[in-house]
């Protein structure tokens, strides 16, 4: 143990819930027995049970409450400042939500129940089915994916099922350069090989290149538009007429989608296929890392490919769960989707409305271009020079390239510099394509004051380290814990409590 | 309309002119004209907060949830009890609203959590590694056979009638994407036959898929299932209710390879089927092939303990697409949830938790089982759940216990089983009580003599 830093998190000895464990400690206590005693060998026979209990910690209910609500303080969240995390849309959750989602009608309802008994929750689910079809300009939607990747999955799986009907046999997939890695990842799960498509200079696709590329061995483009550099590709009614006249599809990952409701959509650009991030645009909590939904809306040509099941709504008026579609590619997980998830985003077009989803997207794009602005100024610029130099959608890319030439600084440096002084970095070294890059999205819902604040810390950490830019280098130093050895954790990975 | 904006006349005036344009559309030029919308979404109009939590509550009172009716309704998802400090850590802003752990010097609460998750899977699996989660059970089912494809390439996966049929057609649907095909062994008296698994395994097989409790609730022999499995190469992979391991053997005692499961009965709301998590445990020669986050033990700077994502050359934004999966975004908040509602349980109350739901549901077949034109689809032991065959139309008795007395009686096997056209899969949780359960034999009774003509009691 370090000597003591007077900071009050740092001194506190990391200790595990298993660590707490003491015998004959417990919070539950079980309900009386009421069914006859029967000895359990009469009902299990010993060979089919386990030899040894599970380790669980023997812990009061006190103390667990207390360990959980000390580590949750070892968590920096959205609730307690800025987080322009690119790519991520950490825009403010309505606390509404957890309410709406709360309530037992919703919360406490089980999958297996019958359609008649489920109507409220099938006409939310249509509803929101209604509204993403809207937003995307795409008129069919299944709402089953789990998330983004899964999203993308359902996506290329749509694909491979709509070329397979037509007796085409493809094998390639085209991704941008600038993409994200799932869906290279993605391509290669659903059996298809990757081609990177190259970036033009001014941040779009390289059409030159896109052409070369393209043939009847390609089964689809993805893409996301905006871009990972946040920069909308004003080709792209070419790109989806190249796309198009060779057969293929074209995939929209709908990361970026915070920067167009209501502004223009997908389907009018030419997309078959989206997939939506309701963690993000949609305002579904993180949760550190899930749970998520991602949904996926698609032309004509694709619909009769959904995956099984989706809301359909009868002459009636009633609802129900359509299993019957020949042609379907089948499931992706069990049951209906992540309804919880669909409750909050649903509340949340409920509450803005078409304008205010629009105007959402709107300040979004301009919270991102007031920060690029304010990027620009003496002091930062000349470090952090952004790296497309035209209006951004709702994200930008800056280059640490210069700062590292400068100031001796590494974007990591500034980051976990930026800790200190209680913001959350944007995201680092992504896209690559960028020389120590980092994609800022504010999201509409920050003020103007906290972007102003973000600006002058960035100045004041630059201005710190013209000066000695070690403390930068050795930073963070106000956190639970400083700088971790990432290197050692792969190393001799140790993912697990040790027991005796 | 609640729009959660702070932007003033003001504010934009200063704004674009900072950024040196007249107005917003001047920020727009790289959309083409042609694409821009014109006019507005067709959307309602937004409303006000409390507007919007009337018309979620509307919607919620057209729906029968388990404080509506008794439920006996299982099949993956089950109505244990959550305890109340699980709402009260979940819902704190610094565990519901962070991303993934990305800057792990202030993420150690979300890190520290994972990894007592990681400690929890592997105690009730009997495996040596778990990751963070993923996205629910049948998704699991399917990340397990990716992880055999990537290790072997053989493309059939054999897999039992009774795994859970959601599973299988997520298997079938993904599976598909890399060329894989599903085959499946037929039932014996409930459980999966391991001659029948011999017979039909072989070298093209990549892995064999069983489920623990099967979905007929019957206890399978894990141990002659993996042996079948391991005698032809193939990865042996068991999907296991995580509640049930706290009595049966684990997956690891039993040559298991691979445990995935459906983490909804641990501390999870029900929500209509989600969110809740998957769980996935292996043994650690797939240490390199496990999908998604894994959260490992190190030390910062200054020697104190920490911990970081690791192993992290696994993942999409590292490999792309050599990538061990393409998940990102999977399910902390409810792992979370999960290790919350353990620790509460504790060693010992796990244990009798499982006891509790092992003889409340050994009590439930054999007083339904007495009824007559009621008669167990198996013999098995049972610890959560069980399978009956009605002497009369199933969905006909599932109403009129529901319309007559309030209970939802189980779920209807015909649509997944149809050689059980009136089969109903009956699921007891700590919630179902003596009386409950009484409460149900006296509901089928009378269903079953309503459906005959006879007058109900």
């Amino acid at each position: 143990m370090p000597a003591s830093t007077g900071n009050p998190m740092q001194d506190e000895a990391v200790v595990t819930i298993y660590e707490r464990s003491r015998p004959g400690r417990a919070a539950y206590v079980a309900p009386p027995p009421d069914v006859p005693d029967v000895p359990l060998d009469d009902i299990l026979p010993p060979a089919l049970r386990r030899a040894t209990p599970a380790r669980l910690p023997q812990v009061s209910e006190p103390e667990i409450v207390r360990h959980y609500v000390r580590l949750s303080k070892r968590n920096f969240d959205l609730d307690s400042g800025f987080y322009p995390l690119g790519s991520c849309t950490m825009k403010h959750n309505p606390k509404l939500h957890e309410r709406a989602a709360a309530l037992p009608g919703h919360s406490r309802l089980h999958p297996l129940q019958n359609d008649t008994h489920t109507q409220g929750a099938l006409e939310l689910m249509f509803n929101l089915q209604h509204a993403l079809a809207e937003v995307s300009g795409l008129p069919h939607v299944s709402l089953q994916p789990s998330a983004g990747s899964h999203g993308e999955l359902a996506g290329v799986l749509l694909t491979r099922a709509y070329h397979e009907a037509r007796g085409d046999a493809r094998e390639i997939i085209l991704t941008p350069d600038t993409a994200h890695g799932t869906n290279p990842a993605t391509v290669t799960m659903a059996g298809y090989t990757v081609v990177n498509v190259g970036t033009a200079p001014d941040g779009g696709v390289d059409l030159d290149d896109l052409r070369a590329k393209i043939s009847d061995r390609v089964a689809c483009l993805m893409l996301t538009n905006p871009s990972t550099l946040g920069l909308f590709d004003s080709n792209i009614t070419e790109i989806a007429r190249v796309v198009h006249d060779a057969g293929a599809t074209l995939y929209y990952d709908g990361a970026n989608l915070n920067a167009v409701m209501g502004l223009c959509r997908p389907g009018d650009m030419g997309f078959d296929i989206v997939h939506f991030n309701l963690h993000k645009s949609f305002t579904q909590p993180h949760g550190g890392g899930g749970p998520g939904a991602g949904p996926i809306a698609v032309s004509d040509r694709i619909a009769p490919f959904l995956p099984v099941p989706v809301v359909a709504r009868d002459q009636d008026g009633t609802f129900r769960l359509d299993h019957d579609r020949p042609q379907s590619i089948g499931r992706l997980r069990g049951f209906h989707g992540n309804y919880g998830v669909f409750v909050r985003s649903y509340a949340y077009i409920c509450s803005l409305g078409a304008e205010g989803l629009r105007r959402a997207s709107q300040v979004a794009v301009l919270n991102a271009n007031y920060l690029k602005a304010l990027m620009a100024r003496p002091g930062i610029g000349e470090h952090l020079p952004v790296a497309y130099d035209r209006h951004c959608m709702h994200e930008f890319v800056l280059s640490g390239g210069p700062m590292k030439r400068n100031l001796g600084i590494r974007t990591l440096d500034l980051a976990k510099r930026m800790l200190d002084y209680g913001y959350h970095p944007p995201t680092v070294y992504f896209p690559q394509l960028v020389d120590e890059s980092l994609l800022v999205e504010p999201t509409e819902t920050e003020t103007r004051e906290t972007l102003e604040g973000f600006a002058d810390a960035i100045a004041e950490i630059l201005a710190e380290a013209a000066v000695d830019p070690d403390v930068a280098r050795n930073a963070p130093y106000t956190t639970p814990v400083r700088r971790l050895d990432e290197a050692a954790a792969a190393r001799n990975p140790v993912v697990r409590q040790p027991m005796d | 309309m609640s729009d959660y904006l702070a932007v003033t006349d003001d504010d934009l005036d200063v704004m674009l002119r900072a950024i040196g344009v007249a107005s917003f559309d001047d920020l727009l030029d790289a959309i083409p004209e042609e694409i821009r919308m014109k006019g507005a979404l067709d959307l309602p109009a937004g409303r006000t907060e409390q507007d919007v939590m009337r018309h979620l509550a509307d919607l919620a009172r057209r729906n029968t949830s388990c404080d509506d009716e008794t439920s006996f309704l299982g099949g993956g998802m089950y109505d244990h009890y959550v305890p109340a400090l699980v709402d009260a850590i979940v819902s704190r802003s610094e565990f519901l609203t962070p991303y993934t752990p990305y800057q792990p010097e202030i993420s150690q609460g979300g890190l520290q959590v994972m990894f007592e998750y990681q400690t929890a899977i592997c105690e009730l699996t009997g495996l040596d590694i778990s990751n963070a989660s993923v996205y629910e059970g049948p998704s699991a089912v399917a990340a397990a056979a990716y992880m055999a494809w990537g290790q072997n390439h053989r493309p059939e996966y054999v897999v039992s009638e009774a795994l859970h049929p959601h599973a299988k057609a997520t298997l079938r649907t993904t599976a598909h994407g890399w060329g894989g095909r599903v085959v499946e062994v037929p039932l014996r008296d409930g459980v999966t036959s391991a001659d029948d698994l011999a017979a039909a395994v072989g070298p093209g097989t990549g892995a064999v898929i069983v489920q623990q409790p099967n979905f007929l609730g019957a206890v399978e022999d894990l141990r002659s299932l993996s042996d079948a499995a391991h005698r032809a190469g193939a990865v042996m992979v068991a999907s296991c209710d995580p509640i049930a391991l706290s009595l049966l053997a684990t997956p690891g005692e039993c040559g298991v390879d691979i445990a995935v499961g459906e983490g909804q009965p641990l501390g999870n709301r029900l929500d209509f089927g989600g969110p809740s998590f998957g769980f996935l445990a292996a043994t650690s020669a797939f240490t390199r092939r496990m999908p998604g986050r894994i959260a490992g033990q190190t030390t910062d700077a200054d020697g104190r303990r920490g911990f970081v994502l690791t192993l992290q050359t696994r993942e999409q934004h590292i490999r792309r697409e050599k990538a061990t999966s393409n998940i990102c975004t999977a399910q902390a908040l409810n792992a979370l949830a999960g290790v919350l509602h353990l620790a509460w349980l504790g060693r010992e109350g796990f244990v009798g938790l499982g006891e509790l739901l092992a003889r409340r549901t050994h009590y439930a077949r054999e007083q339904l089982c007495a009824i007559p034109g009621v008669t167990p689809l198996h013999t098995r032991p049972v610890v959560r759940e069980f399978a009956v065959e009605l002497d009369g139309d199933v969905n006909a008795v599932i109403a009129h216990c529901q319309q007559a007395h309030g209970i939802n009686p189980g779920h209807a096997l015909a649509a997944d089983f149809p050689g059980h056209p009136n089969g109903l899969l009956v699921a007891v949780t700590e919630q179902r009580t003596k009386a409950d359960i009484d409460a149900l034999v006296r509901a089928v009774r009378s269903a079953l003599g309503a459906t005959v003509g006879e007058v109900a009691v």
